[in-house]
């Protein structure tokens, strides 16, 4: 009895995996082809990108001046304070940025993305697109999908930036000058750190959009079941973004 | 007897859901010019035929065709153009939320792209002209009653002109002024040409704009005929679906 029910579980785990990458190819597959739906790109991009500059920019500036205040804890012993900036920004760009942006894109985002789909699923707009010739997955996923590749790189480079800053504006309380802030970057970070803090949030975006479209679209069961869905999402979107951090951090160390 | 391109046929259609059988070799012919509902009890999957035959969701077994063309295995993309000579009025209306009222009813002529703005607008004025609603033309659905959503939702589905219109519980929630409005848009459809193919449970509208009827029960077809038959059906379950209920039985 207990053995069968394994077995379905793992089936039905199965079997969403294959509708997840499913609905991932063909949304990737779609991005380079028409109709381009230009002016839904650019309402995702406003709701999905401009809409969480503010979260973004909250999240990258006290945990810039966090990470600058426990760095300071820990170097002023060995009289290294001087290396703070290096630090927070070694590890905000590689680390912290991409993923905190990530996840807090991921509770925003992932909800909303998945609400509005699920809801559109349960009153039956998603069947009515389809039977008015729509093909759903160039209508619906491929314009959130572009503006989350686009604006997600962008949130956590601007995530990393207000972090610095944050960072910054502790160490000057402890006497660092902005020449020797700015001057330990460059003992810290190496180019391929740059394209670390660029390649992790392309790849966040993307699976964020993809698991919020996913569960949107394959929501069922009314009000109760939209709400399910888009907890759902995001409590699998963010620990989706925690363990793809770790395997690309993992395959980026490998090409140092 | 119509020809193959002139009809939507359903043959020894299965369908099952999580375990449930909601369909058990079920035959259906819907032929251009005779109007057809189907009728059954609240959750004998009627929607589900109607889903099935615009090839929304797969049956288990079982060929479904559209004038000719078997769509059942095929692939969505290999059928869309097939599937725009049907239009559906959803039982809520699934209007798009966040466009106007406009925006829905030309929502196919704007994704087809063959026409300017302009001459989309025409359209869509005259079919909300149509169905009576012109003036919510720049409304948002959630401005509109529910009857004025089944209104735009049957402009919607008339803008691209259709061959066949399918009806999923038309008047279901609306007072008695909202089904009069709506079976007379409904006839008028009809005598336009228009094939009309409607799910209820409600016998008046159903006899108000059909000509056959199939009946579904416990997930088989329990009868196919026209009205005349259908009265004179003396199979048990035909004649407790037809027997009238007295609400003030219950007072």
């Amino acid at each position: 009895m207990q053995l069968a029910s394994i077995d379905r579980a793992a089936i039905r785990f199965l079997a969403e995996l294959q509708g997840f990458f499913a609905l991932s190819g063909q949304a990737l597959q779609r991005i380079f082809q028409r109709p381009w739906y230009y002016r839904d790109f650019a309402i995702q991009f406003d709701k999905l990108g401009f809409g969480s500059i503010v979260i973004c920019f909250l999240t990258g500036l006290f945990t810039g001046m966090v990470m600058a205040l426990q760095f300071m804890i820990q170097l002023k012993p060995f009289a290294a304070t001087s290396y703070i900036g290096g630090m927070v920004a070694v590890t905000m760009i590689k680390e912290l940025g991409p993923v905190l942006s990530a996840l807090m894109v991921a509770g925003r985002v992932g909800s909303a993305i998945t609400a509005e789909l699920g809801t559109m699923v349960v009153t039956e707009q998603v069947d009515a697109m389809r039977v008015e010739g729509t093909d759903i997955v160039q209508r619906l996923v491929t314009p959130r999908l572009k503006a989350m590749l686009l604006a997600m790189p962008l949130l956590a480079i601007m995530t990393d930036g207000v972090s610095l800053l944050g960072g910054y504006l502790i160490a000057a309380g402890y006497g660092i000058s902005p020449t020797m802030y700015l001057s330990s970057f460059t003992q810290f970070l190496f180019p391929i750190d740059y394209f670390e803090g660029l390649i992790k949030p392309l790849a966040f975006g993307g699976l964020i959009t993809m698991i919020a479209c996913h569960t949107g679209l394959n929501t069922g069961g009314g009000a109760e079941g939209v709400g399910a869905a888009a907890k759902r999402a995001v409590v699998v979107a963010s620990v989706t973004v925690l363990m793809v951090d770790f395997f690309l951090a993992k395959l980026i160390v490998v090409f140092r | 007897m119509a020809t193959d391109d002139q009809c939507i046929r359903m043959e020894q259609v299965c369908y099952t859901v999580g375990g449930r059988t909601i369909l058990t070799d079920f035959d259906l012919l819907l032929e251009r010019g005779v109007n057809r509902t189907i009728l059954g009890v609240s959750g004998s999957g009627k929607t589900t035929i109607l889903k099935l035959l615009l090839g929304l969701i797969h049956p288990q077994s079982g060929r479904i065709l559209i004038n000719g063309m078997e769509i059942t295995g095929r692939p969505e993309a290999e059928y869309r153009e097939q599937r725009k000579k049907i239009a559906i009025v959803f039982q809520g209306g699934a209007l798009f939320d966040s466009m106007t009222v406009g925006e829905n009813v030309g929502y196919r002529l704007f994704e087809e792209g063959r026409l300017s703005e302009r001459e989309i607008e025409e359209i869509v004025r005259e079919k909300l002209r149509f169905v009576g609603v012109e003036p919510a033309l720049n409304l948002y659905p959630a401005e509109l009653s529910g009857g004025m959503k089944k209104r735009v939702a049957i402009a919607r589905a008339l803008a691209a002109d259709p061959e066949y219109i399918f009806f999923d519980e038309p008047t279901t929630g609306l007072d008695p002024i909202g089904v009069y409005n709506i079976v007379s848009l409904m006839r008028r459809l009809q005598e336009d040409g228009k094939t009309t193919l409607m799910v209820t449970h409600d016998l008046a509208t159903a006899f108000a704009t059909s000509q056959r009827f199939s009946l579904l029960h416990e997930s088989r077809l329990a009868f196919d005929g026209d009205e005349e038959a259908l009265k004179a059906c003396p199979l048990p379950n035909v004649r407790e679906f037809l027997q009238p209920t007295d609400a003030s039985l219950f007072v």
